[in-house]
Formats: C-alpha cells, sequence, structure tokens
C-alpha cells in the first residue's frame, strides 16, 4: 500500500479494494480502467490504460500526401471528416498551399456540421443513458410528461399527452418482448439514477427523435463533399464546384443544393434550441448535486482553436472557436500554443509502453519515435489475462503528452473554459445563462455534468456559426466568387525537395493535430496527436495523473459492481475508446458484464 | 413483392485492416462490374455505425456484406437470412462511437422500420490484425462467391442487376479512387519501413495468441462489425 501526492494535485491510495474496468475498441485501442475503492466506495486512486496504434506512419509512409485525408478518415468511424480536414491543413502547410474563402466556408461548415452532430449523438445514444432510465420511463404520466416538456420546450411541437402514451406504448412493447433493444444491459435498478418517470419519458422520446433528426444533419456533408458515407475533401479547397445555374445533381452545387443546406442549417439550429438545450437543462436540474468528475479541468485545460473566420490565417485573433492553454488554475493568463515549438508539447513514455532511444526525455510530434516495449512483469496476472496493472510501471500504449510538462484536458469543457477565461463575449453568455438556470456557482463547470453541459451549449454555438458561414459563402457568390479550389501547386513538380507541416482542429472531443514530413513529393513520417491521447493519457515522469484518471478520483461508486458513476464521467469526455466489457473483483473473477450506454458503448 | 422494392447492398468494414475490409472491397467490386435499377443503392458502410440507421431505415430488402466470425476456415462463406441476422451482441460491448452494425439493426427494430428482407453474406476472415494490409487471396477469393450468393438471392425477389461491359475503372470506386484496391496494395510502404502491426514485434512474441473471437459468445452470437470481435 502507497500513499501519493501527485504534483498536479492528486492524493492517491491504492490499498483498498482494486475494481477493474475493460473495455474493448479496436480503432483507437483498448481501454481499460482500474480503481481502488475505500471502505466507503470512493475512489482513491485510477489508472487508465489504453492501445494506441501509432497506425498511420504505417499506413502513410511513402503514399502521396494528397491522398492521405482518405486514409486518416477512415481511422475511425465517427472523426472521419475531422480527420480528414486536419489531414488536408497539414499537407497545405507544409506546401504552402492557400485555400480560396468559398472553401474555408465550406471547410467550416462541414466541421460545424460534424461537431453538431457529433454532440447531439453522443448526448442522447451514448451519454444520456449514463443519466436517463429507460425503465423507469414506463411508470411516467403522460399527462404529466406532457406538461413537464410543455414547461420546459414551450415551442417544441411534440407534447402532447397522446403523443408520450404511443411512445411510452412502444417502449413498453419492447421492454415486454424480452428485448431491450439498445437499451440492454443497463443498471436501471440502480440507485444514481436520479430522475422522475415523466423526464425519463421526455429524454427517451427525444432520444428517438434525435435518432430520427440526426440522419439530416448528415446531409450537408454528403452534399459538400459530393458522396454519400464518406465525404471527398481534397488538398487546397473543397471538391465540388460551385454552379448556381447548373440543374441536377452531378458533383457541383447548385441553388437547389444550397437551398437545401440552408434548411437543414435551419432546423438543426431549432432542434438544438428546442430539444437538446431544454433536455440537458431539464436532466441537469436533477444531477446538480453530484458534481463529481472535475479532475484537472479546473486546472489545465488546452485548445488548439478553430473555425478560422478568414481563409488561410489560423492565427489565435482570427479563430472563432478559442485556443490556448491554462495552467495551474490560473483563468486570469491564457497561455498560446505553439504546435511548431519542440519546448511544448512534447510525448513522454516512462508509463507507456514504448522506448526512446538514448535516454530521450520528451519528444515533439515531428520527431516522434514509436518503439514498442511491453513489459507486464510487475502486472498481476500474465499476458493473456492482466488481472491488474501496476501503475508504478510501464502500463498503457497510450504515450503520455504533456504542454510545457503539464498534463491537460481537452474537449468541449477545456474549450468553453478557455473561451470564458479569455471573456469571449457569447461562450459567456451562454455559460452564465446555464449556471443562472440551475442556480449552481461558477465552479459547478468543473465537472462531469460540466464537461456535458459544455459540449451542449457547444452544438448550439455551432449551430448558429453555420449560419454565419453560410450567409458569408452566399455573399460571395452573389458577388460572382464561385472558387473552391485554388489549384496552387497541386502538381508535385512545383513542390521543394523536403518540407513539413503541421495540421490542427478541434474535433468534437478535442484538440487535434496530424504532423507530416514530405521528402520527394512522398509521406515521409506522419504523426497524429489525437483527443483521447490527451485525455486518456498515463502518468509521466513527475507522477502527473491524465484527465481520465483524474476526473475518476474521489468519485462515490454507489455499486462497485455497478460502476455507473465510472462510466459517466469517462463517457462525459466522448472517448474515442471503449468503456466497457466487464468488470472484475479483486481476485479476477467476473462479476458483471459492464456495458453502458445502449449504443455501441 | 411490390415493384421496385427499395433495396440497398450495403459492404461493412474497416478497409486499413486486411480482411476486415472484405464487405467494403465486396461492394466496390459489386459496383465496379454491375449496374442495378434505380431502386437499388449500394453503399460503402465503412465503420460508421449509428450514422447508417436512416439507410436502414429507408430499405426494405437489405444485403449486408461484411466479414463474420463463426469460427470457420478461413475464407469460409455463410449465408444468413431473415430472422437469424443477429441484432444483439452476444458478449462484448465497444467503442463510444463506431456503434456496431447489429445495433444499428436494433435500432431500426425499435423504430418499427427494420426491412422486410434482409440477407448478410459474410466471409470468415483469415487476417485482420495486417494494419495497412489488404485482402488476404483467400479471402479475395470470395468476393465472387459472395457476390453471387447475393446476386441470386436478389433475383428472387424480382430484383436484376446487369453486367456492365467495361468494369468501371477504380478511380470511379465506391470507396474513392485515393483507396482504391490496386493503389491500396501497391502502394504500401515496405514492412522494414514501416512495421505493420502498431506492436508487432509485441503481438509476435512467443507466447502471446492473436486472436479475435469474441469470448464467451453464446453459439448463435455472431459478430457482424470489427468492434465485436473482443480481444483490443
Amino acid at each position: 500500500m502507497t500513499i501519493k501526492t501527485t504534483p498536479n494535485g492528486f492524493t492517491l491510495d491504492n490499498a483498498g479494494q482494486r475494481v477493474v474496468v475493460d473495455p474493448v475498441t479496436r480503432i483507437e485501442g483498448h481501454m481499460r480502467a482500474e480503481v481502488n475503492i475505500d471502505e466507503n466506495n470512493m475512489i482513491t486512486n485510477a489508472v487508465s490504460s489504453g492501445t494506441m496504434w501509432r497506425g498511420l506512419e504505417v499506413i502513410l509512409k511513402g503514399r502521396d500526401p494528397r491522398d492521405a485525408w482518405a486514409f486518416t478518415q477512415r481511422i475511425c468511424g465517427v472523426c472521419t471528416g475531422t480527420h480528414a480536414l486536419t489531414s488536408v491543413r497539414a499537407v497545405e502547410d507544409s506546401l504552402g498551399i492557400s485555400i480560396p474563402e468559398n472553401a474555408n466556408c465550406i471547410r467550416n461548415i462541414m466541421q460545424l456540421s460534424l461537431q453538431v452532430h457529433d454532440h447531439l449523438v453522443h448526448f442522447y445514444h451514448l451519454h444520456a443513458l449514463d443519466w436517463v432510465n429507460p425503465v423507469n420511463a414506463l411508470k411516467a404520466d403522460p399527462k404529466a410528461t406532457s406538461a413537464l416538456q410543455q414547461q420546459v420546450s414551450p415551442s417544441h411541437p411534440n407534447s402532447s399527452p397522446g403523443y408520450f402514451r404511443d411512445i411510452q406504448n412502444r417502449l413498453k412493447k419492447f421492454v415486454e418482448s424480452g428485448q431491450l433493444g439498445p437499451f440492454k444491459n443497463g443498471y436501471w435498478t440502480n440507485p444514481a439514477y436520479l430522475l422522475p418517470p415523466e423526464a425519463d419519458l421526455m429524454a427517451v422520446t427525444h432520444y428517438l427523435e434525435a435518432l430520427d433528426f440526426q440522419k439530416e444533419i448528415m446531409k450537408t456533408r454528403t452534399i459538400f463533399g459530393g458522396k454519400d458515407t464518406h465525404p471527398n475533401w481534397t488538398v487546397g479547397g473543397t471538391p465540388s464546384p460551385i454552379n448556381v445555374d447548373g440543374v441536377g445533381g452531378v458533383g457541383g452545387l447548385n441553388m437547389a443544393s444550397l437551398n437545401q443546406v440552408h434548411q437543414i442549417l435551419k432546423d438543426s439550429k431549432t432542434f438544438i434550441d428546442n430539444v437538446y438545450i431544454p433536455d440537458l437543462l431539464a436532466i441537469a436540474q436533477f444531477y446538480k448535486g453530484w458534481l463529481y468528475g472535475g479532475g484537472i479541468s479546473g486546472q489545465s485545460v488546452m485548445a488548439y482553436g478553430d473555425i478560422p473566420d478568414r481563409a488561410n490565417d489560423y492565427s489565435p485573433e482570427n479563430l472563432m472557436m478559442p485556443s490556448g492553454a491554462i495552467i495551474n488554475g490560473d483563468l486570469s493568463k491564457v497561455h498560446d500554443v505553439d504546435l511548431r515549438d519542440p519546448e511544448q508539447i512534447r510525448e513522454y513514455v516512462p508509463h507507456s509502453w514504448y522506448d526512446y532511444p538514448d535516454g530521450a526525455d520528451g519528444l515533439h510530434p515531428w520527431d516522434g519515435v514509436t518503439e514498442p516495449k511491453f513489459d507486464i512483469s510487475t502486472a498481476k496476472g500474465d499476458r493473456h489475462h492482466i488481472e491488474e496493472l501496476d501503475e508504478d510501471a510501464k502500463y498503457s500504449w497510450i504515450k503520455a503528452p504533456r504542454w510545457r510538462g503539464h498534463a491537460m484536458e481537452v474537449g468541449p469543457l477545456a474549450r468553453y473554459v478557455i473561451g470564458y477565461a479569455k471573456g469571449d463575449k457569447e461562450i459567456t453568455e451562454q455559460i452564465n445563462f446555464v449556471l443562472k438556470t440551475l442556480d449552481v456557482p461558477v465552479d459547478a463547470l468543473f465537472s462531469t455534468l460540466g464537461r456535458t453541459a459544455a459540449r451542449g451549449l457547444e452544438a448550439a454555438w455551432c449551430a448558429d456559426k453555420q449560419l454565419y458561414f453560410f450567409d458569408k459563402l452566399m455573399t460571395n457568390i452573389k458577388n460572382g466568387d464561385s472558387a473552391t479550389h485554388s489549384g496552387d501547386k497541386w502538381d508535385p513538380k512545383d513542390w521543394p525537395a523536403e518540407s513539413k507541416g503541421v495540421g490542427f482542429t478541434e474535433a468534437p472531443r478535442g484538440a487535434l493535430a496530424h504532423w507530416v514530413k514530405i521528402k520527394d513529393t512522398k509521406i515521409d513520417n506522419y504523426q497524429c496527436v489525437v483527443p483521447t491521447t490527451w485525455n486518456g493519457s498515463p502518468r509521466d515522469a513527475d507522477g502527473n495523473i491524465g484527465a481520465f484518471e483524474a476526473a475518476l478520483m474521489n468519485t462515490k461508486v454507489e455499486r462497485p459492481n455497478e460502476p455507473v458513476e465510472i462510466l459517466r464521467s469517462l463517457h462525459s469526455f466522448d472517448p474515442c475508446l471503449a468503456c466497457s466489457t466487464h468488470v472484475m473483483s479483486e481476485d479476477g473473477e467476473e462479476l458483471a458484464n459492464v456495458t453502458t450506454s445502449p449504443i455501441g458503448l | 413483392m411490390e415493384n421496385a422494392p427499395s433495396t440497398l447492398i450495403i459492404g461493412i468494414g474497416n478497409i486499413l485492416w486486411a480482411d476486415e475490409g472484405f464487405g467494403v472491397r465486396a461492394v466496390e467490386a459489386l459496383h465496379r462490374l454491375y449496374e442495378f435499377p434505380e431502386n437499388v443503392t449500394l453503399m460503402d458502410g465503412g465503420t460508421q455505425g449509428i450514422y447508417l440507421v436512416q439507410h436502414i431505415e429507408a430499405a426494405e430488402v437489405l444485403v449486408i456484406l461484411d466479414a463474420i466470425d463463426y469460427g470457420l476456415e478461413p475464407g469460409t462463406v455463410k449465408v444468413i437470412e431473415g430472422d437469424s441476422v443477429p441484432k444483439y451482441l452476444g458478449a462484448k460491448k465497444v467503442s463510444l462511437h463506431q456503434t456496431g452494425f447489429q445495433e444499428v439493426l436494433a435500432m431500426a427494430e425499435m423504430l418499427g422500420r427494420y426491412p422486410k428482407h434482409v440477407l448478410l453474406v459474410g466471409v470468415q476472415p483469415e487476417d485482420i490484425e495486417d494494419f495497412g494490409g489488404s485482402l488476404r487471396e483467400k479471402t479475395k477469393a470470395c468476393i465472387e462467391p459472395v457476390l453471387k450468393a447475393a446476386l441470386d438471392w436478389l433475383e428472387i425477389l424480382g430484383i436484376h442487376a446487369s453486367p456492365r461491359l467495361e468494369p468501371l475503372p477504380e478511380s470511379q470506386s465506391l470507396a474513392g479512387g485515393e483507396v482504391g484496391i490496386s493503389q491500396y496494395e501497391a502502394s504500401r510502404p515496405e514492412a522494414s519501413k514501416a512495421c505493420r502491426v502498431g506492436d508487432e514485434r509485441v503481438l509476435t512474441q512467443e507466447g502471446r495468441t492473436v486472436g479475435y473471437r469474441p469470448q464467451s459468445v453464446g453459439q448463435d452470437a455472431v459478430s457482424v462489425d470489427v468492434d465485436h470481435r473482443g480481444k483490443y
């Protein structure tokens, strides 16, 4: 047994019962969480472990840099467009390629659309069931649910008692058939669920409405990207030419398709404002006493920024989504983040299953090395079945990225804390509105609930900014500017023998950057540091714990074999990793299958 | 059967993981080789999960092409029809976003919009641990019989495909020319320049097994999507 205090301010005690939540995923690797709980079921130590396949350099080395986006968008099923955008930006930066204003507007709309889509689906279909109990919804009075709906969102049309009764009957039929479908495998008798049945029924109803609505959001990217499921992107601009006088749907953007986009953008804003935000506030009312999970959000947060107002200018002043770093909880100072500075972002591996040559300490991604060194000799169990990791040794496939030595949280809450600290008018207004509505102090922001709330507010912000860029695009077109691709330096003959660049975006789940080196017109090295690498990072040499680990600390778990609280906090990051399969007791015996949210978790 | 039922033929999987990309490569081949009437849509579903639900809902006839794990000999084709197509996951749950395709089917059913006719044509993969790799020869050889099985079944429902006079060029393939299969294979970096399994040197260590079947699946439980295969 050891008690340690980390430099970032957490007291770790690994004496109590160890609870292991071992989740599984393939694309971004395997994530596992282990915690120790004391006799009061409080988490006193947290260990997050993951496999980060550093596979991109593998598939991209030697390929045409103009094709890299198509590969990176296949890494994972949900960040598709964000990876593609980051990739084309990295290549453009490397080769000094500019894009037209229209392409900037279209890319921003596509990126904002992805944010709206991802946030909405995350809230309703991946995270809501950590707070909402669909089985309890069967006990709701449809009339009272209707009254609740009209109270929280008077302008939402679907609010009659009959409507809620129908949904409830459908749900009942489903539950009685013994097939909970997407609601299978929840802890529906756990006292951690606090909503009254009517709020549960309202939220489940909107789960279905959101499922129906999300398909509209996708169409924006399909139209601009010229292709369904995997839209096209291109270095130097956007792929579909604008031809406002054109008819038919072959490859170009005409008035009909632009009008369709406009309608979707307006409907998205309405849905977020009338459904998502009211639900968020209604649910939060019942959980505002559950303010666990803040982790390092109150002290160390970072964002690269995104959504350039004018094309080709990635300076903080031109980025509408805020950038910067806050450290040591000092909100009065937001530091600039420079992705090229070898002193700022560095990846460390003392607790990761890698080795650096010649005793190197931390490495900047341009000089990144990935030399595996898998060693679990001090862990309990064997390589086929690890019972308990040893967090004093190497214990994760994720490297530990640090900004000037600090473990950082990234994501919607980080962006909103930075925006708030910088005095961004819209963000400050949004945050103050929520704090006032819920009647909670500003510190409440630094919590799992705050993370979930920031995501909703950001969805509203993004829905709004989509319309801003749509108007900008239409004004350009009316003024006779229909360029969407520069053609500038498209031909490799015009490229230097060697170059390097970095592209960054704010992915829905946080700061994302790709670093590329190009040599003799081919990719020489390609490194990604993804948001979940930041949030899911293991300890570093100084013992600082990462954002997931910190967020689990000092949380009460009502039932250790139904760790809904662990999943709630991990899910609030929208991690690109899984968080559930089975829970083991100390002796490695399987206690229960842990499945958290309905879908996919 | 009504005239011209709305039909979706969808390939599922991740093309970056060798045989895991079977479904996408198969639907690509179908697209390049055959023409279909307007009521039929061919789709590269990738690993899009929940974002595919509207396409499933809109289909009356659904054909799913995928790598599946029934514990058969690699390269075995398995055809599963109707209610036998698994909608619920037996064992392992997975990634937050990459909603398993089975969950998508479950959602469509819950919404009361499940396709009337469903066929899953799957292939037992040989290797899905090879990051950046392409289909194995054994698996690639299954494309033809898989397409035949799908087309025969569609034929019974009155849905006819016509062979193209000339196959479409790879640049017009469904997944996009950038990741078209021959360029994908030809431009692959050598193993000496870029190790292919992320941590290959770990995985190939003695005593470590590379298995991707879900643990403790029930007899009828099947993985239809990459993220249900356990292990990682």
